[in-house]
């Protein structure tokens, strides 16, 4: 049960059981929704971003705990922070799950914090697109606001 | 492979609706056909080309056997069942259906049984028809021959890849029949797990697959009655499916080498005859016995250990079913479950299933899948049931 453990870890089940900033937000915030095909997961990311800061976000839909603790934990982790800061986070996320290459342009005190739990994913790589669905529908409702 | 052991301990096969395993025969008949006696086949007349050319028309033949078509003629080798769907719907149904024309499907089709047909209509200006279903996931047969009426085609699966749920085939012709359609049966799960019989059935049509009746991946089957496929034009064109070729055009080769073009998966077809043999020679009323029983079973199981914390889609009676299960369970999601099962070695499918009309009658965006095959055993059954503790130990 060792592997399961590593996957499931209690930070990630903590916030399936209790997910974080779930919910909607009324417009002028900018709604955006990302699906994985093959699994049938959906989700929305709802992002109120005002001169350059990410000050609100949501997220809804529904998925398998990896999906919603991910879009848990990444709701808690940009909100409140400039763009750009969430962008390089995101980066660095990304990384972590090898589907993007470490160019070196993300500095190094980019921290994940609790977000490194999820590291255990990776192991698993059909699971990597359930951890990346939120981060990734965020990035592209950043784009939608031009941020 | 299903001795085989993960981490010291056996596994336990359950999507078997995906794929089958394989037995040795065929295995072995693939390969001694590599080492000893394979050659290109229908073109060159040195004793090996003419011996694995007659083993591959054997193999046609034991198809044609199995399934009850009238000559192997009608049987033609195409890549995999989706394939086969498609021909039907590329060349039957581009000769034969034009603007307003109705075809009619069921919300229990596969995405190979529904595609075909949306990019036909999409190019031709077709209407397709849904066949709905009932609350217990059986289809709704009261208002069929409305639906079917001016209905040139009416396509479905013999049995549901999610819900195992069996259809009537033979009703189902009659009714297209009566309507004036063509009936195309989509076998691809009930033809590895009980008897088939076009001739009984009515059909016109039938599309399945070596791979999931124990027969190696890269062929699938498409049979259509004589008088079909020889009025139908052919799909691919090139080498071995012309008896003649001129610069101004072509003529096409008899059937079924019309249907057959370009150099066959030989090795796979010998394969599948040595399937339908160890098939033929078990018996598809002791498969689908043993399957019945099975299926008994691993409903008692799951219902006694969990009651109401599983959900089980589709028929209780397991005459009604195959032995394939859609369940959900204490409102894990199906990828949790498959993932925790998977370190029991419990191998179930969690997703759509390639049904996503179907999935959204059901109101899942997806479902864990368990299905079982003659190899399937009662200890397989005892696996799942224990390993979908651990799974409400985690969540």
């Amino acid at each position: 049960m060792s592997n399961l453990e590593d996957l499931y870890r209690e930070v990630i089940l903590d916030h399936y059981r209790t997910p974080r900033n779930k919910g909607e937000l009324p417009p002028p915030a900018v709604c955006t929704e990302g699906s994985n095909p093959l699994c049938g997961d959906e989700i929305k990311i709802f992002l109120d971003v005002r001169d350059g800061i990410v000050h609100d976000v949501r997220f809804s839909g529904h998925g398998c705990s990896i999906s919603q603790a991910s879009a848990s934990m990444m709701t808690t982790a940009v909100k409140g922070k400039p763009v750009d800061a969430v962008r390089a986070v995101a980066k660095r996320f990304k990384q972590m799950m090898t589907i993007e290459e470490d160019d070196g342009s993300t500095p190094a005190d980019v921290k994940l914090g609790d977000i490194e739990a999820l590291q255990g994913v990776v192991k698993y790589p059909v699971r990597i697109k359930c951890a990346v669905l939120g981060w990734n529908t965020l990035l592209e409702g950043l784009a939608t606001v031009g941020a | 492979m299903l001795q085989r052991q993960v981490g010291g301990k056996p596994i336990h096969y359950l999507d078997s609706a995906n794929s089958s395993h394989k037995p040795n025969r065929v295995i072995d008949a693939m390969s001694q056909f590599m080492r000893e006696g394979y050659a290109p086949i229908g073109r060159s007349s040195y004793t090996l080309a003419s011996d694995a050319s007659n083993a591959y028309e054997a193999a046609r033949a034991k198809v044609a056997r199995f399934i009850n078509a009238p000559s192997p003629r009608e049987v033609v080798f195409t890549k995999n069942a989706t394939e086969s769907l498609n021909l039907a719907a590329q060349s039957w149904g581009r000769a034969n259906l034009n603007e307003g024309d109705v075809a009619v499907l069921t919300h229990m089709e596969h995405h190979a049984n529904i595609v075909p047909w949306q990019m036909l209509a999409a190019e031709k200006g077709l209407e397709i028809r849904w066949v709905p279903l009932t609350a217990d996931f059986q289809l709704d047969l009261t208002s069929l021959d409305s639906l079917l009426r001016g209905a040139k085609v009416f396509a479905f699966t013999s049995m549901s890849n999610v819900l195992g749920t069996i259809n009537p085939v033979r009703e189902l012709c009659d009714a297209a029949h009566r309507a004036g359609a063509i009936a195309i049966v989509d076998g691809c799960q009930s033809v590895p797990h009980m008897t088939t019989d076009v001739q009984a059935w009515g059909a016109d049509m039938l599309a399945f697959s070596s791979h999931k009746m124990c027969g190696p991946t890269g062929v699938g089957i498409f049979w259509a009655r004589e008088s079909l496929l020889d009025a139908m034009p052919p799909f691919l064109g090139g080498g071995g499916m012309i008896s003649e070729v001129r610069l101004d055009g072509f003529t096409c080769a008899e059937l079924p080498a019309k249907f057959e073009a370009g150099t066959p998966p030989i090795v796979e077809v010998i394969g599948l005859g040595a399937a339908v043999d160890f098939l033929s020679e078990i018996g598809m009323n002791e498969v689908r016995r043993h399957e019945i029983e099975l299926t008994n079973y691993a409903y008692r199981a799951l219902k006694d250990r969990y009651g109401d914390d599983i959900t089980i889609h589709g028929a209780t009676n397991p005459e009604l079913r195959g032995a394939t299960f859609s369940f959900a369970f204490r409102g894990v999601h199906p990828h949790d479950v498959s993932q925790v099962l998977d370190q029991h070695n419990v191998y179930v499918r969690a997703g759509h299933h390639c049904a996503k009309p179907l999935m959204r009658l059901i109101g899942a965006n997806a479902t864990a899948r368990a299905s079982m095959y003659l190899y399937s055993n009662e200890n397989d059954v005892d696996a799942l049931v224990e390993a979908l503790d651990d799974v409400s130990s985690i969540f």
